[in-house]
């Protein structure tokens, strides 16, 4: 497969919409319950009357996608594919509460037809005038996974493509409480720079928006990096199997037998879903780095992306940010990284990141 | 599949055949609006579904989740599979509102106090999770994935299982899509001001509007290699599918159907045919003013003056939204297994724009080697698929 | 009437969210939709939600919806209308 990222555009809970590279700064929270994006200047991206009725996410999502848009000088792309693991879950609940609450009589349609998952996928379309191909796939953990896969098989099918992969959900008061009654949630607020250090049950949820430009070449040799290979694993019986099919994927066809540079993975500070990153880091690359990046942007369904952004950064810059290293750090260039992230144990995801 | 219309492929095509509607009062969903508004109700309670499912009563399961569980199963013991191990197995679904049925259960209590309001009515919220429950239950294991793109969601789904199956990941693909009735849909596509308050007339002149629907369908593709080893269990093969955007507006088509005209060209490119060569159309045929007339002027466009058969099974079965486009794909394996065409109801009277009439009487007097099932939803998401014969090469 | 009309343009900006426009560039004879003010399907559907729940009027069909809601001074002549039969 491997597959080029020509560009990114990102709206995350860090300062990764204007800069080019990792932010100088990085945002630390104190005392919060969950990570918000930073929004981006709506205004330079999206004209108010066309904007009128967006929701927050819509909005982020349009800013993210045009931003990805220039940094790949791609005006319109041949495909546009979007992930989202709760889609447009501000309006939907905003239009499940009025159904109830106004006993289904003179309901707004805004909140309905904003709801739907495609939403950004198709206003990303209405706003650059692209009939193209549009998709969107809504699998919990996998939901940007089905989408990259798409857009992969898309560019072997036209292989001179520029296809725009995507990756967004959101965070609101609802889906907070809900999730923190499941379980999910740590019980009290923290500071998300210390995400590790707590010690007890529940992660801190958080939100973004990212879009990637896909191609198979790209004009700028120096900056680019691929997708070298990606797989997911549904439901594994067990830490062996999960073990197994990750050394399975490192020696596959795709990966070509790479032995990777740094790790990138998905701890969220919950110890019944870390410890799997643990064991797999001793078992299989005791010295090998390993670097985390949930308590820059939180948990939620498509936070892969926020990892295939860093990676792509890193990559690019051949600089690992000191906020996100975790263990055997090693001054070295980095050629190869493998990004693992699973949610709530039933949906794992690998992607192999390699320069060019 | 099941459906307004019947519990199986099999009630679905004795039904379809004596063209009575399976739309009518809504009798299962509390709504303030079973007086107004019809709907292709599926006149079985969870309970039931849940046994059809075989569905412990210990699993939250939304009527998504278990209509679609139903349907795959029906589809997998039509294939004759026996071990889902044997070959690299996925599963694909499309929904537009997901466990939407169960979480308004949840969100009555949880409005009014939010530690109140049981979990299991809200862990099947997502669209992901009745995917996971029809693996879970048919113990599929190698690719699972979710498509939501409104009324083309699981159209979507049978493009994405065939282009998985081409490029070699798979050997088999279990693809479809599920749709419950409920309060959030209805009242949704009510506050749009477009459900007809009677049953719909979908390409008629007086046309008013949609109902909607609930079911669920699912196909089992296979690669040609598989496939082969057992040809007796080959219905028909998939040769064409084609997906745009229309970016025309939120809601509404394009007056001249330019979204509906690019899925439906890019089918008939993928498949490598002729407008000529399409034996009958399964129409979006929503029944709404909008889309019909953007719809049957795409269709003009296209076939010019020699407009295949065509007609939209909206009629009987209401509009399933994610599931419409497995739904109408099933539809079409019935069509062309059977070579029958099946009626558009309520037909009276042609649209002053077009210069076709859908079909309004069941059909046997055809031959159809290609049939072209159109879903167009929201957000201008368009996608024609294009089923033929098994072996249509052989045919020309 | 021409209170109501001011009330108007002020409640098709609020609940329309149509930020960089003031209630003195709506002319009461303004076309609303399309040419004029440039709304559409989705906010004629808003409003008809707005004049119901506030004013009681009630928009059967899309095709009274076009005739009703065609300007400002439309709205509010059917407004004073519905509320002396």
């Amino acid at each position: 497969m491997s597959i080029c990222i020509k560009g990114t555009g990102i709206v995350s809970p860090q300062k990764t919409f204007h800069d080019g590279g990792f932010p100088d700064e990085v945002v630390e929270y104190r005392g919060i319950r969950y990570l918000k994006c930073i929004e981006p200047p709506y205004r330079e991206y999206i004209d108010p009357m066309t904007g009128r009725r967006m929701s927050r996410i819509v909005r982020m999502g349009i800013c993210a996608a045009k931003k990805c848009l220039q940094d790949a000088h791609v005006t319109m792309p041949d495909a546009i594919i979007t992930g989202t693991g709760l889609g447009c879950i501000e309006d939907t609940e905003k239009f499940l509460t009025s159904v109830i609450r106004n006993g289904e009589r003179l309901l707004n349609p805004t909140p309905f037809i904003q709801s739907t998952h495609n939403t950004i996928s198709s206003a990303i379309a209405l706003s650059i005038k692209c009939h193209s191909y549009n998709s969107t796939y809504v699998h919990r953990g996998f939901s940007f996974e089905n989408a990259l896969r798409d857009g992969i098989m898309f560019l072997h099918e036209n292989p001179d493509s520029n296809v725009l992969v995507g990756g967004l959900d959101e965070i609101t008061d609802h889906s907070y409480l809900i999730m923190s009654r499941m379980g999910f949630w740590k019980r009290k607020p923290i500071d998300n720079l210390a995400l590790l250090e707590y010690g007890d049950r529940g992660s801190v949820p958080g939100e973004g928006v990212s879009f990637f430009m896909l191609g198979n070449r790209t004009d700028d040799d120096r900056n680019c990096v691929r997708i070298r290979a990606s797989d997911i694993l549904y439901k594994p019986q067990s830490e062996e199997y999960i073990t197994l099919k990750l050394q399975q994927f490192l020696a596959g066809q795709d990966a070509g037998g790479i032995k990777p540079d740094l790790l990138l993975f998905g701890l969220n500070g919950d110890p019944r879903s870390d410890s799997i990153y643990h064991n797999i880091h001793n078992i299989l690359f005791r010295d090998c780095n390993l670097a985390y990046y949930k308590h820059l942007c939180g948990e939620y369904d498509t936070s892969v992306t926020f990892a295939l952004w860093l990676a792509t950064m890193i990559l690019r810059h051949q600089q690992v940010p000191d906020v996100i290293k975790l263990k055997a750090f090693e001054p070295g260039e980095i050629n190869n990284i493998l990004i693992y992230n699973h949610v709530h144990g039933i949906n794992h995801s690998f992607m192999l990141i390699t320069r060019c | 599949m099941i459906s307004a219309v019947g519990n199986d492929a099999d009630e679905v095509f004795q039904v379809l055949k004596t063209a009575k509607t399976g739309i009518g009062r809504i009798s299962l969903l509390e709504t303030v609006h079973t007086d107004e508004l019809p709907a292709g109700e599926i006149k079985l309670s969870n309970g039931q579904l849940r046994e059809m499912a075989e569905m412990p009563a210990r699993y939250p399961c939304s009527r998504t989740g278990l209509l679609g569980l139903i349907a795959a199963r029906q589809a997998v013991r039509q294939a004759k599979i026996r071990d889902m191990g044997e070959f690299r197995t996925g599963l694909v679904s499309g929904t537009t509102a997901g466990g939407m049925d169960r979480s308004e259960v949840f969100y009555r209590s949880f409005l009014d106090d939010a530690g109140k309001g049981r979990l299991r009515d809200v862990v099947t919220h997502d669209c992901g999770d009745s995917t996971e429950s029809i693996a879970d239950g048919l113990s599929v294991r190698d690719y699972v994935a979710t498509i939501s793109t409104a009324c083309s969601s699981s159209a979507n789904s049978i493009l994405y299982g065939s282009r998985l199956l081409k490029s070699g990941m798979l050997d088999r693909v279990i693809v479809g899509g599920a749709e419950a009735l409920t309060l959030f849909t209805l009242n949704g596509f009510n506050s749009l001001m477009i459900l007809d308050r009677n049953i719909c007339r979908p390409f008629d002149l007086n046309r008013n509007g949609l109902n909607l629907g609930e079911g669920a369908a699912f196909l089992v593709l296979e690669s040609d290699r598989i496939a082969k080893q057992e040809p007796s269990r080959i219905l028909c093969e998939v040769t064409g599918f084609g997906n745009a955007c229309d970016a025309y507006h939120q809601t509404a088509s394009s007056p001249d159907g330019h979204g509906a005209w690019l899925s439906m060209n890019k089918a008939l490119m993928t498949a490598r045919l002729h407008p000529g060569d399409i034996d009958y159309i399964n129409a979006h045929g929503t029944g709404t003013q909008n889309n019909d007339l953007s719809e049957g002027l795409a269709i003009e466009k296209l076939f010019g003056a020699e407009i295949p058969l065509c007609s939209s099974t909206k009629s009987f079965t209401g509009h399933t939204l994610g599931a419409a486009g497995a739904i109408e794909a099933v539809i079409c394996v019935l069509s062309l297994v059977n070579q029958v065409v099946f009626p558009n109801l309520n037909f009276n009277q042609r649209m002053n724009e077009l210069h076709f009439s859908p079909v309004n009487t069941c059909r046997s007097d055809v031959h159809l080697r290609h049939v072209m099932s159109n879903s167009f939803g929201f957000g201008g998401n368009n996608t024609t698929i294009i089923l033929s014969v098994y072996g249509h090469e052989h045919l020309h | 009437m021409k209170e109501l009309i001011e009330n108007l343009k002020n409640e098709i900006i609020e609940s329309l969210n149509l930020e960089d426009v003031t209630p003195d560039q709506i002319e009461a004879d303004t076309p609303l939709f399309v040419e004029g003010l440039g709304l559409d399907s989705i906010d004629a559907l808003e409003l008809i939600v707005l004049l119901e729940k506030k004013y009681g009027l009630k928009i059967d069909t899309a095709e009274e919806g076009k005739r009703i809601l065609y300007s400002v001074r439309t709205i509010a002549e059917n407004i004073i209308r519905s509320r002396n039969p």
